[in-house]
């Protein structure tokens, strides 16, 4: 396994260690918020053990990913709200 | 559809315990966890990085085992007669039937909301720590632990350990409580030992007891907290918060399944049964108790679920013993009721649907919230504000439906196909 993945954050090109999650990895790339509420208020991850969904991003043109719970794969395109 | 002997559930400390001992009796055995690794919520990230040599230990037996894994999965639903789980992968879904299935699905943090408590960078203590060793660069931030329990001193050493400075460690429980425990840890060595070198690697990090995070300040996200001891309150400029008030247990699952609840918790007996033939029950789902309670269990279900009962029976003085020690921890850092002043009536306790505290305290019970104000019914299925629920107005959920996890439509078809062709060939 390489040492580092690249991946792109909102359309950055980045590289980071091989088993980072892409939570960790969207905030690496600088950002705070991962998505809206539906109220309006920006929100990132809570627990990160994958049960309060604050964390979703979009992965590869998928939505509503638990970005906690999912490592970083090259290639991978990682988009917040 | 794939079939076994032992379905577990939950690869954590119970779960690995459990898939081991069953092992022993030449069972087939399904783990199943939604985590990528097996190792649960205390030793995630795999042997390698494991500082404890019990982690290693037990990571290593756990591999060593003939044993099919499911990682990354979710059982989004279950059925007893005959036990039949609903698995979601990444690639899609799987139906999976066991003749006996044990829950290993171990506890999540309690979330108790507070003004500011949805601000990005306010995570939880084993969350914020679970991020960290996930890759979240933590190296040179400002970071207050607050909350309640022994996590939060743990979580603190860590993440000194890695080169953030942990500006408070903030305890809700009075030090005349903490003392008393301090006190019975002296009948536990291995845990003085522990207690101990915890104690150096905290070192020049300030442990307030009694205290508690007011509010949490920022503009889109983190900047400060304000703290509460005694009457005075002052602010904290930090990059993170880390606040949770101990361990909630994940009993949906065994709710679904119709076994047997005492209050909060899975009811079990001394062989780790639940009230539903064949199903078995182990570690944090059955209360809180510590890594030492959550590997006996599953050992002494893993005996059990596969007929061993005589070396099972063996494991009960080394379970009475971790459970003493959970019962003096449960006591010892009991929530104050001040904690249910905290929010305001604009302060959201529901963090999926936005439903606010006002909103809350106009209904009776969490039946109703949920029909009027669709409190616990986004994502989280009442994850997050259920035990929160629990705490500020003593509401239980009293019924849990499947999907216990928002599952793909295609996994729910898949289900209702394989009904269909059961029915139809009947
Ligand atoms: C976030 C967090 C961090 C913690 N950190 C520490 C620590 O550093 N030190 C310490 O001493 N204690 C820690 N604890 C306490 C810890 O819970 C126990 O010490 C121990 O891990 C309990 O073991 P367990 O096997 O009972 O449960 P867990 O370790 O919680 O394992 C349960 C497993 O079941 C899986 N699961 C549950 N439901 C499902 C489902 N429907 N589908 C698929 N998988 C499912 C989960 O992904 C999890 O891996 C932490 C607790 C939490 C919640
Ligand atoms: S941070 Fe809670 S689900 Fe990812």
């Amino acid at each position: 396994m390489p040492d580092t993945v690249e991946i792109s954050v909102n359309g950055r090109t980045m590289r980071v260690p091989a088993g980072t999650s892409v939570a960790s990895a969207v905030f690496a790339a600088g950002l705070t918020q991962f998505r809206t509420s539906v109220s309006g208020e920006p929100r990132a991850p809570l627990c990160g053990m994958g049960i309060c969904f604050e964390c979703r991003v979009t992965i590869d043109n998928q939505p509503h990913c638990r970005s906690c719970q999912i490592p970083v794969q090259p290639g991978m395109r990682i988009s917040t709200t | 559809m794939t079939g076994t002997d032992v379905g577990i559930l939950g690869a954590g400390p119970a779960g690995m315990a459990a898939a081991i001992r069953a092992h022993e009796a030449g069972a087939r055995i399904i783990v199943m966890d939604d985590n990528p690794g097996a190792g649960g919520q205390i030793w995630r990230g795999g042997e390698r990085t494991q500082t404890s040599s019990q982690a290693r230990q037990w990571l290593r037996r756990f591999q060593g085992i003939e044993q099919f894994t499911l990682a990354n999965c979710r059982v989004v639903s279950a059925e007893a007669n005959p036990l039949k789980l609903l698995v979601e992968t990444g690639a899609g879904a799987e139906e999976i039937v066991a003749r006996s299935l044990i829950l290993a699905t171990g506890a999540r943090e309690i979330f108790l909301p507070f003004p500011g408590w949805t601000l990005p960078g306010v995570m939880g203590v084993g969350g914020l720590q679970a991020m960290a060793k996930s890759g979240l660069p933590i190296e040179g931030k400002t970071i207050v632990v607050a909350g309640s329990g022994p996590l939060l001193l743990a979580v603190a050493a860590y993440l000194k350990g890695h080169g953030a400075e942990v500006k408070l460690i903030a305890e809700q429980a009075p030090r005349s409580a903490l003392t008393r425990f301090g006190v019975k840890l002296l009948r536990t060595p291995g845990k003085l030992a522990q207690a101990a070198s915890l104690q150096l690697s905290l070192l020049g990090i300030p442990y307030l007891q009694s205290c508690w995070i007011e509010r949490a300040e920022g503009d889109g996200h983190l900047e400060a907290v304000v703290m509460r001891r005694d009457g005075k309150t002052w602010t904290v400029a930090c990059d993170y918060a880390a606040v949770a008030y101990g361990l909630y247990p994940n009993a949906e699952m065994a709710a679904l399944l119709g076994c047997r609840m005492s209050g909060a918790v899975v009811a079990v007996d001394e062989l780790q049964r639940t009230s539903i033939e064949n199903i078995y029950c182990a570690g944090e789902c059955t209360g809180i108790g510590g890594v030492d309670l959550s590997i006996v269990e599953g050992e002494i279900a893993g005996y059990a679920a596969t007929g061993n009962l005589h070396r099972a029976r063996k494991l009960s003085g080394r379970r009475k013993r971790a459970q003493a020690f959970a019962d003096a921890l449960n006591t010892a850092f009991a929530l104050r009721a001040e904690l249910k002043q905290l929010p305001r009536a604009d302060t959201f306790v529901c963090r999926c649907e936005d439903v606010t505290f006002a909103r809350l305290q106009s209904v009776r019970s969490f039946r109703v919230a949920k029909l009027h104000t669709r409190c616990g019914m986004g994502p989280c299925q009442g994850r997050v504000c259920g035990p929160a629920a629990d705490f500020l107005f003593g509401w239980r959920t009293e019924s849990v439906r499947p999907p216990v996890f928002p599952a793909r439509l295609g996994t729910l078809i898949t289900k209702q196909s394989e009904e269909e062709e059961i029915t139809a060939s009947q």
